[in-house]
């Protein structure tokens, strides 16, 4: 691409390719796990690759296409902001998932959350609905 | 090589996007529309990121950030909504 290009230019160029193409591949799976895994949590755990892994190689990407430095700092804020906000809106939801009995709970092997909230709901309000 | 990743991914995140879009309209509930339009936000942030890196900008890197608060918000209140909604139902 640059009129100079050396070897160095070239393996750049290569590994841009290979984490644009596999960071592709990470909305592929998330796609193809959406549609076929099951319930909601199982969605949950497909949905995460592009969000993290994915954004991550794109980035990296990036910064290496543009060959400065400054880049990086901008690229890893936003990266950061990326890690810090999709485990909140994952917990809202699967929160909210499991309070609202989306899932099945016969695919489970071990529900730890169960004796918790029987727990919570037998302490504050002793004999209520449930 | 260019052209090739610029189809490679173009073809990808096509059908990525056309599998999330997929799952948005048959979704059982709707949680499951929110989890997918959240995919599709992510590709979009990822055709936009080839962008940038295919033709060596830096236009669309707010854009990029504006869409993770985007998507955080509108999980978050599409999620508290829904529990919201099911516990009244269930009082009722």
């Amino acid at each position: 691409m640059n009129p100079d290009a050396t070897g160095v230019d070239a393996v750049i160029d290569a590994v841009t390719a290979v984490f644009l193409v596999v960071g592709a591949l990470m909305s592929l799976g998330a796609a193809i796990g959406l549609l076929r895994f099951p319930d909601l949590m199982s969605r949950m755990h497909a949905a995460t690759k592009p969000q993290v892994l994915g954004l991550f190689l794109m980035l990296a990407a990036i910064g290496l296409q543009m060959r400065t430095w400054w880049v990086w700092p901008v690229l890893l804020v936003a990266w950061i902001f990326q890690l810090l906000t999709a485990p909140v809106s994952a917990h809202m939801v699967g929160r909210s998932a499991y309070r609202t009995k989306h899932g099945h709970r016969e695919m489970l092997t071990k529900d730890e959350l169960e004796a918790v909230v029987q727990r919570a709901a037998a302490g504050q309000e002793p004999e209520t609905e449930r | 090589m260019k052209e090739f990743v610029l189809v490679a991914t173009a073809v990808i995140l096509s059908l990525a996007a056309a599998g999330a879009i997929v799952r948005i309209a048959i979704g059982p509930s709707l949680l499951d529309r929110v989890l997918a339009s959240d995919v599709l936000l992510a590709i979009l942030g990822a055709a936009l990121a080839i962008d940038m890196a295919m033709n060596k900008h830096l236009n669309n890197l707010m854009l990029l950030v504006a869409l993770a608060v985007i998507g955080f918000i509108g999980s978050v209140t599409v999620a508290r909504f829904v529990a919201e909604r099911r516990e009244q139902s269930n009082e009722s």
